[in-house]
């Protein structure tokens, strides 16, 4: 039986754009840091959780030709590969705090549905990123 | 050359995430090509190379889509719903949405109901594909221009 996901991977563009994004902006926390020859093996993780990683991967050998890797970049660029779904105790709250710290890219201001309170944001290479706060509200539908 | 062609999707995918939140307002492609940083003609032609439409036809998708979302979940009668996502004229939402779908909004309401799935993953997955045999469009907004002209 399976009882946890324990390790997930997001394609990036470059791990150091990517750790300053995901930990200065977004709140998570660096979790491992590795160097193994070339390749550096970089998660981060949501605070006080360690049991998921995120790892933070580029593009390129030895794990992709350079062909592949350019054609990863590209969907990348274009939002058409991964993406990744967070909870949060305050939706709007935390909208605040990323405008503050510079974020600009918002797909979605903090809107209440029938599940909840979501907003989205991309990181900067084009990835989604929606933050949910769970919870049924009583109110219309609304587009 | 690889980095050029990543920063110019990573444009595109702004303006299109543009598009995408501002649906229900007067949007023209000025405007939206502005987010890219790119001319008008740049801008359609760039963005129909990277997601395989017109911006125009984007944003027609989008807002027939929020338009069944509103049919199939709230009470709203169909002119008030075509405002609402951002057509000028009920007969232009109508046209639109008939040769999206391929029914009308009033026959798309009597034949669905409410979904399940995150709000998220409806826009993503239930924009409608332009069903078969429709010719492309210009690739003006010429529906948003027009409601936004005095």
């Amino acid at each position: 039986m399976i009882t946890k996901l324990n390790v997930t991977s997001i394609m990036v563009l470059d791990k150091n754009e990517a750790l300053d994004f995901y930990v200065n902006k977004l709140g998570l926390e660096k979790g491992q840091d590795v160097k193994q020859g070339s390749y550096r093996w970089l998660t981060v993780r949501v605070p006080g959780d360690p049991g998921t990683e995120i790892s933070l991967e580029e593009p390129g050998p030895p794990v992709h030709d350079e062909a592949t890797a350019a054609q990863l970049r590209e969907l990348i660029s274009k939002g058409a590969i991964g993406g990744l779904v967070f909870l949060s105790d305050d939706v709007r709250a935390l909208y605040e705090t990323l405008k503050a710290r510079g974020v600009t890219d918002f797909t979605q201001e903090p809107t209440t549905r029938f599940y909840g309170t979501d907003m989205g944001v991309r990181d900067p290479f084009g990835n989604a990123i929606r933050i949910l706060q769970q919870g049924k509200v009583a109110h219309a539908a609304k587009a | 050359m690889s980095r050029e062609v990543e920063d110019l999707n990573r444009r595109l995918l702004r303006a299109r995430d543009a598009m995408d939140r501002a649906y229900a307002e007067p949007l023209d492609v000025p405007a939206v090509a502005a987010v890219a940083h790119l001319s008008r003609a740049h801008f359609i032609r760039s963005f129909r190379a990277a997601f395989g439409e017109t911006p125009h036809r984007y944003l027609q998708r989008r807002r027939v889509e929020r338009s069944m979302f509103l049919l199939r979940e709230t009470d709203r009668n169909v002119t008030d719903i075509c405002f609402d996502v951002g057509f000028g004229s009920s007969g232009t939402f109508s046209r639109t949405f008939r040769e999206i779908v391929g029914e009308t909004p009033s026959d798309y309401r009597l034949g669905n109901e409410p979904m399940l799935p995150p709000t998220c993953f409806q826009m993503a997955a239930m924009r409608p594909v332009v069903a078969a045999g429709v010719a492309r469009r210009s690739s003006t907004f010429g529906i948003a221009a027009a409601a936004a002209a005095p």
